[in-house]
């Protein structure tokens, strides 16, 4: 037991991101301080919600490439509501961008689920939609720090035991998500789904079901995420986050997340996450330019998928395994 | 340990005859196993081998060393008497062996022409594939072979019988000598099983040696004239099919007397389970009514796309009727999803487990309660000590051997598999249980297991449906048989009125008195 736990996915990445960190500390000491971790894990929280819900989708055999362009449109209509609203306290702002996230999850879910589209086209297409909507309610216009309201800007700030509210709320999503995976009917379906859609059908789970509910959750943190986002940077426009739906799903692969479905752990993709996070912070303060931070960013996803293969090998020789028993 | 019997005798009865070509003494190792100890199987010309064995008795470790994908550790192959080597597939193919197989290696979405001269279709002058060249050449093989087959149409648009004949004109474009055909009439339907005889009947008149493999006795007594017995790894006889017979060949198979194929059951027949009245679809089936009973086993017979898997999986509520209704233990049923199938008691164990069944990378206990989940859970919250509770119940039942309930069931062996997939079924606690072509695919031994375990299953008060296009199973293991055709139902037979003529008479629809 204790083996299978240390060489887990989950404590290989766990011991590759400590080593990291090893090697940028013999020339950074600082950058491995209480403080600065502490910050390299709040910059990282908004990766590591939105991971949470990919990892979710692509268990199930999907993939939402919406993420962003959803956390930027519920970002928008909440900087503008601010602006129109600004005495709305932060909790119903807060039930606003869930709500949001998720109606706008839910539409991809129901287009993967009753009209049976390929996932990734659909998010293709929403996320365009999403993204041309923000330019039609804001007509391309920045929403800035000084039109935007201190209360809404001053929760994710706020610290509690040393920590930014953001860097809690991540943590509270990753126990939540635990305990959903593993232990609800709704978390098990997720793997079944993925992992044989046709036993899972068979077993009276309704796989489009649980795909929608996948794509919802997806939704729901991404409008989540996109509340904070805003809240922390203080502005909303049309190109916000731009392009992070790939880093999203790099974590996922990173973190252990089969992409053809039914293997993947929080855990992991909150790891995958952190491991991305750690590298983009790091590379600026060794002085490397941001060009080999993608292409470093590149280099750990193709290693984290070769390793996947080098796992699917093993089973292989189980199979010879199998043969030897049989004759 | 090796068991040669009075029947094998040593060569063809005309001994100037040479084979085609021959193993001798070949061996074959792999890691940790022997999977062929100094076997000798020689093919001649004009002839029909057949190759019996057990799954893992070395079948298809010989059909891949003649088809060069691999290469033996010891013994020679001879080529017309000549030693021989194939290197790769490719010099297989030059010698002229080629090989049909269970599921056929074509391009669904490449033409007829295109599947048959893939690789060695004719060039124009400019090295370019000569189309116009090609789809008359592929006309004339298929012209040959009786196929009526347009050489143009994508081979996606054509059934399975074709399809096999399509594998079949590709084996003689390039001019084959050895045709091998690996169970090939495992996914045909009776009337293509007696077009594929036709077909071995002219490739036996063009001189082919050919080598089929199969599981089925009926076949080899049929169209072969040779047979060669292998068992673990090493020959156990061979010889003229005449001198032999059904019982001594099983001997020689499973290395003991099988008595009795089936069980002999005394069924105890009770109340009245499910009683379906008029299920209708639109385009798959019509008019299907029935009634089963605890402790009844009722056999759905018919051709390959009769409409029983159809029917079955309507009644399972993965598909939508357009009318009819279900009672179970006399009460009306409304069966909209598999879910509410699973609630009122009706399972499902479908035909292709391997793709349907288990989900690999799930635990082992994982897979036994997924369909059970709504009585290990609470609002929601899986209750881990009532799943391993129950998983271990239904596991220990089928004395399935595995490390820790926690294994991903992707690393059992194949035979656990199938073990957690009916755990997982019986852990329901169904009252009804459909299966689909239970030991398709399935060697011998294996099989008597399944029958002897729906036997237990009936015995102990559930009502079993068995779909299946075997016969022999049918026969023997029915209670009552409902004979399927066109969608429709043709036949309800009882135990005394089930002989394979009356079947097979309902189920091609040459009845005198036309049923519906």
């Amino acid at each position: 037991m204790l083996k299978r736990l240390l060489t887990s996915r989950e404590a290989l990445l766990a011991a590759a991101i400590i080593l990291l960190l090893a090697v940028i500390s013999t020339r950074f000491p600082a950058f491995v301080s209480p403080q600065n971790l502490g910050n390299v894990f709040n910059d990282t929280s908004p990766l590591i919600l939105l991971a949470i819900g990919q990892m979710i989708v692509i268990l199930t055999k999907c993939i939402d490439l919406s993420v962003a362009a959803n956390l930027a449109l519920t970002g928008m209509v909440l900087a503008m509501l601010n602006v129109a609203m600004p005495g709305l306290p932060v909790p119903i702002i807060i039930a606003i961008a869930i709500s949001l996230g998720a109606v706008l999850g839910m539409v991809n879910g129901i287009l993967v689920w009753k009209l049976a589209i390929p996932p990734i086209v659909v998010t293709l297409g929403t996320m365009t939609i999403f993204r041309g909507l923000i330019f039609v309610i804001s007509d391309g216009k920045w929403v800035n720090s000084h039109e935007i309201g201190e209360g809404f800007k001053a929760f994710t700030r706020a610290a509690f035991l040393g920590l930014p509210t953001m860097s809690w709320i991540a943590i509270l999503a990753v126990l939540l998500f635990s305990i959903v995976m593993a232990r609800t009917t709704l978390g098990r379906s997720f793997y079944a789904a993925g992992g044989n859609p046709h036993a899972a059908t068979y077993a009276g789970i309704d796989v489009g079901r649980t795909q929608f509910w996948a794509f919802t959750i997806s939704g729901a943190l991404a409008g989540l995420t996109g509340y904070l986002w805003v809240s922390r940077y203080a502005v909303a426009y049309v190109d916000l986050a731009g392009g992070f739906e790939l880093d999203v799903v790099a974590a996922c692969v990173i973190g252990g997340v089969a992409i053809m479905g039914g293997i993947g752990t929080v855990m992991g993709a909150m790891l995958g996450a952190l491991f991305l996070g750690v590298i983009k912070n790091a590379l600026p303060v060794v002085d490397i330019s941001p060009f080999w931070q993608l292409a470093i960013s590149g280099g750990a996803i193709i290693i984290a998928v070769a390793l996947n293969s080098q796992a699917n090998r093993e089973k292989g020789r189980i199979i010879l395994k199998r043969a030897e028993h049989a004759t | 340990m090796l068991m040669q019997s009075e029947t094998d005798l040593s060569g063809p009865s005309d001994d100037t005859a040479v084979p085609v070509i021959a193993l001798n003494g070949v061996t074959k190792l792999f890691p940790g196993v022997k999977a062929l100890s100094e076997v000798s199987l020689h093919l001649y010309p004009g002839q029909v081998t057949a190759l019996v064995g057990e799954n893992g008795a070395g079948k298809s470790t010989v059909v891949k060393i003649l088809t060069g994908i691999y290469q033996p550790d010891g013994g020679t192959i001879t080529l017309d008497g000549t030693p021989f080597a194939f290197p790769t597939p490719q010099a297989a193919g030059v010698a002229g062996v080629t090989a049909i197989h269970q599921e056929t290696v074509l391009f669904d979405e490449l033409s007829v022409a295109e599947n048959i001269f893939l690789g060695h279709a004719p060039r124009s002058r400019l090295g370019l594939i000569d189309t116009a060249a090609m789809v008359d050449q592929a006309a004339g093989i298929l012209r040959d072979i009786g196929a009526a087959i347009d050489p143009a149409h994508k081979l996606k648009d054509l059934g399975i019988a074709n399809k096999h004949l399509v594998a079949i004109a590709r084996a003689l474009s390039i001019d084959a000598r050895v045709v091998i055909m690996d169970e090939p009439t495992a996914a045909l339907s009776q009337n293509e099983i007696e077009e594929l005889y036709t077909l071995v009947e002219t490739l036996k008149a063009q001189g082919k040696a050919i080598l089929f493999i199969s599981h089925k006795f009926d076949e080899i007594f049929r169209i072969a004239d040779r047979y060669s017995v292998f068992r673990d790894g090493e020959l156990v006889g061979d010889g003229e099919i005449s001198a032999v017979t059904e019982a001594e060949l099983v001997k020689m198979m499973v290395g003991r007397d099988v008595s009795q194929i089936f069980p002999t059951r005394t069924p105890q027949i009770g109340d009245e389970v499910l009683a379906v009245k008029g299920y209708t679809h639109p385009t798959e089936f019509a008019d299907i009514t029935f009634d089963l009973h605890r402790g009844e086993i009722l056999g759905f017979y018919g051709l390959v796309g009769a409409g029983r898997s159809e029917f079955m999986q309507a009644l399972f509520g993965i598909t939508r009727r357009s009318g009819g209704t279900a009672t179970i233990n006399g009460a009306s049923v409304s069966i909209r999803s598999p879910a509410d199938a699973v609630a009122n008691g009706i399972v499902y164990v479908p035909e292709d487990r391997g793709r349907q069944g288990a989900i690999g990378a799930l635990p082992i206990f994982q897979n036994v309660t997924l369909p059970s989940l709504g009585r290990t859970s609470r609002s929601g919250f899986l209750r881990l000590a009532e799943e391993f509770k129950l998983a271990r119940e239904y596991t220990e039942r089928l004395d399935l051997r595995a490390a820790s309930l926690d294994t991903p069931v992707g690393n059992l062996s194949g035979g656990n598999q199938q073990k957690v997939v009916i755990a997982k079924w019986l852990a329901t606690q169904p009252k009804v249980i459909i299966l689909d072509e239970p030991t398709k695919g399935v060697d011998i031994g294996s099989k008597a297991a399944v029958h002897a375990f729906m036997a237990e299953l009936a015995a102990q008060g559930l009502a079993v449906i068995m779909v299946s296009s075997e016969i022999p199973e049918v026969l023997g293991m029915s209670d009552r048989v409902i004979v399927m055709r066109e969608g429709r139902m043709a036949a309800e037979l009882g135990a005394d009125e089930m002989t394979p003529e009356t079947l097979v008479r309902h189920a091609a629809g040459i009845t005198g008195t036309p049923p519906c």
